[in-house]
């Protein structure tokens, strides 16, 4: 397999990773809104479903892209296709 | 007192320009202790504001190509950040969004979930992608990966119903303000807003609004945090309120058996008294409302449309690099999560502060007269924003006899609250940023689409540089004006138009720009397919349901992109590969695409 094959290997696993993440905190935990209200796990005290979509969610996203960006650069790093300064 | 460049001294630059806006909030508060008037401060904010902005512009003109179209390409991580969080938070995030949570809460926060989630996939999927490919506008990358005048074409279309649908909106939301705090008719106000967009946007394309957009999110975000904060602490709900409400979010609950929320029903016939565009509080604060599809298709809805919608997108071709493309997505959702994860929070306060009878700013349960008596009723009501009527005859105010409008939300709960007035007039500048730095990312995606696309690369490929950005100019004029009329006949509301253009951007959108990184196999007659018959079937879908139709999958009018998207999807696949593949020279420049490094596709200036 070419480097560049290799990479784009690498970079596809990690969007699914990514895209796994995404899916439970943006779809998959709402299927369950009823039980996640019920629960007894109380972020700040605020109901689990109420906490989840006012920030527990989109928190989540922020934190997530920042890791993809880090994990996509090393990536990048490894092949040595990382973009010169001054480009 | 800047030496240097201009982008080297950013943060001196705009660390001044936030001094100064906290400055001259301070002084409206003096002035408004020694006597001005209410009005004059909202006129104040909004117009000093507003010139700042067209300041910016002016400074920012540019005569060449790539600093019209995409501010050449030298825009800092974190700086277009705060750019995109301002061209995406638009009047309706804005003035509207906590007033949806309020009414509706659980089902609307699909709303939240989407509208943030969607920047995974911008992420992931396509902004690195599209940066590297050096392109304008999204249709020039659509018309070089696919070729072809039609892919380009089918591209240009789609953008233009879908950022068309969602400037109206914005348009309208200007006007709404401007009407408001300048206190000038409805129908002028519309153009004194869109006067003002585009002196944001004329001179210096891209790079203009981008500065003007910084500015815009500065102000937007101090005017919406600063209320949260205050009446939080002024409530003693707690100093950080995103981390301390609980116990309020609670109360409502409980106040909300009290009241027998849901128990009375109001007839028919007292409903027929409230004015139009008001509702009550019929839905429980916190509790789970809706069921899982129709939280789930609506975040899904948003979340594509937030990765197809040309105008967020076109802000990560602005960036010095790929590297600095993804990374700015990050910093544009945290930038978008400080007014978001606020935002219930606003809903909140304000709902508590009127409903707690402890609190002295609670209205239910007290008599009606009394009510009726109190200053801030009397001007939200002659607003229209405010109705109380004594169904039950009872003399007493109930939960079920109090109605007001979504945008009285975040326009008068500083007032309810007791907020000194400067505060409404900052929140009133916040509004007319939020829906000016909106619009005029739409305003300027879609007349450099028709100039740069239509113009230059379909009918006059030798245009010199000068006609192209005249011809620019003239677009965006004109667009403004079709905008602005529309949205003076205020046909749809803010939210739903925009809802809409989100489902239209995805319809068309969301899988021609995907595959066109993610599978090399796709080709122009599968991307014209995908385009055209995503954006007529979810278009046809939308037309049925409104006409009665009853529709299928649970799927309504704020979703139809589910079928628009998916109708894009199949037809895209089958249609590329029932036809030839792409050459060779276009598979390269699809691999050249995935890797960070090395030249864009297309040149500095094309």
């Amino acid at each position: 397999m070419s480097k560049q094959q290799q990479h784009w290997e690498k970079t596809r696993m990690l969007l699914f990773i990514t895209l796994a993440i995404w899916f439970v905190f943006s779809i998959g935990i709402f299927f369950f809104g009823a039980e996640m209200e019920a629960s007894s796990i109380r972020p700040l005290g605020y109901p689990l479903s109420y906490y989840m979509t006012c920030q527990g969610s989109l928190g989540i996203f922020v934190i997530l892209i920042f890791w993809f960006a880090n994990r996509q650069e090393k990536i990048d790093e490894e092949f040595g296709y990382t973009e010169r300064e001054d480009d | 007192m800047f030496k240097g460049k201009f982008i080297d001294n950013l943060p001196k630059i705009y660390g001044t320009y936030t001094g100064g806006f906290l400055v001259f909030i301070i002084l409206m508060a003096i002035a408004e202790q020694a006597g001005m008037s209410a009005k004059l401060i909202g006129i104040f904010f909004v117009a000093f504001t507003v010139l700042i902005y067209a300041l910016i512009g002016y400074l920012s003109r540019t005569m060449q190509t790539d600093a019209y179209y995409v501010a050449g390409r030298q825009v800092p991580t974190v700086f277009n950040g705060m750019a995109t969080a301002a061209d995406w938070m638009s009047g309706a995030s804005f003035v509207a969004m906590a007033g949806g949570i309020y009414f509706k809460g659980y089902g609307y926060m699909a709303l939240l979930v989407g509208w943030t989630g969607g920047y995974v996939l911008v992420a992931s999927l396509l902004a690195p992608y599209l940066r590297k490919f050096g392109c304008y506008t999204v249709p020039d990358f659509i018309g070089t990966r696919y070729g072809g005048n039609l892919a380009r074409l089918s591209a240009v279309i789609v953008l233009t119903v879908a950022s068309f649908t969602y400037v109206t909106a914005q348009i309208n939301a200007t006007g709404t303000i401007a009407s408001v705090a300048l206190d000038i008719p409805f129908n002028v106000a519309v153009y004194v807003g869109l006067a003002s967009i585009l002196m944001c946007s004329m001179l210096g394309g891209m790079r203009a609004v981008t500065w003007t957009q910084v500015a815009q999110y500065i102000v937007l975000i101090v005017a919406y945090l600063l209320p949260v904060f205050w009446i939080s602490n002024k409530m003693g709900a707690g100093v950080f309120p995103h981390l301390m409400l609980a116990d309020e979010v609670a109360r409502i609950a409980e106040l909300e058996a009290q009241f027998g929320l849901g128990s009375i029903k109001n007839s028919a016939a007292d409903l027929k008294q409230v004015p139009k565009g008001l509702a009550g509080i019929t839905k429980a604060h916190s509790e789970v409302n809706t069921t899982p599809w129709k939280f789930i298709s609506l975040a899904i809805c948003m979340m594509a449309g937030t990765a197809s919608l040309p105008h967020v997108m076109m802000r990560y071709f602005t960036t010095p690099s790929v590297k600095s493309a993804r990374r700015s997505v990050g910093w544009s959702l945290f930038f978008i999560f400080l007014l978001y994860s606020s935002a219930p929070m606003l809903a909140t306060l304000s709902k508590l502060s009127l409903m707690d009878p402890n609190l002295a700013t609670g209205i239910i349960g007290k008599s009606i007269t009394e009510v009726q008596a109190i200053d801030w009723y009397q001007n939200w009501n002659q607003a229209n924003l405010m109705f109380v009527s004594d169904f039950n005859g009872n003399g007493t105010l109930e939960l079920n006899e109090f109605f007001m409008g979504g945008k009285a939300v975040v326009l008068a709960t500083p007032e309810i609250a007791g907020l000194p007035y400067v505060i409404s007039g900052l929140v009133a500048a916040g509004g007319m940023a939020a829906a000016m730095s909106t619009a005029d990312g739409l305003v300027l995606a879609i007349s450099n689409a028709l100039s740069h696309d239509i113009y230059y690369k379909m009918i006059n490929p030798k245009a010199e540089t000068a006609k192209r950005l005249i011809v620019a100019r003239v677009l965006l004029v004109l667009i403004g004006f079709a905008g602005a009329t529309i949205a003076a006949l205020e046909i749809q509301g803010i939210l739903g138009s925009v809802i809409w253009a989100f489902d239209f951007a995805m319809s068309g959108l969301f899988f021609p720009l995907v595959l066109g990184v993610w599978w090399k196999r796709a080709n122009a007659q599968g991307a014209v397919a995908g385009m055209l018959l995503g954006l007529i079937s979810g278009t046809a879908y939308l037309i049925a349901v409104r006409n009665g139709y009853p529709g299928f999958w649970g799927v309504t009018q704020l979703t139809f992109g589910i079928i628009g998207s998916l109708v894009s999807l199949v037809s895209m696949v089958v249609v590329s590969l029932l036809t030839k593949a792409p050459d060779a020279a276009t598979q390269r420049m699809v691999d050249e695409v995935r890797v960070p490094s090395g030249k864009t596709i297309l040149g500095k200036q094309h």
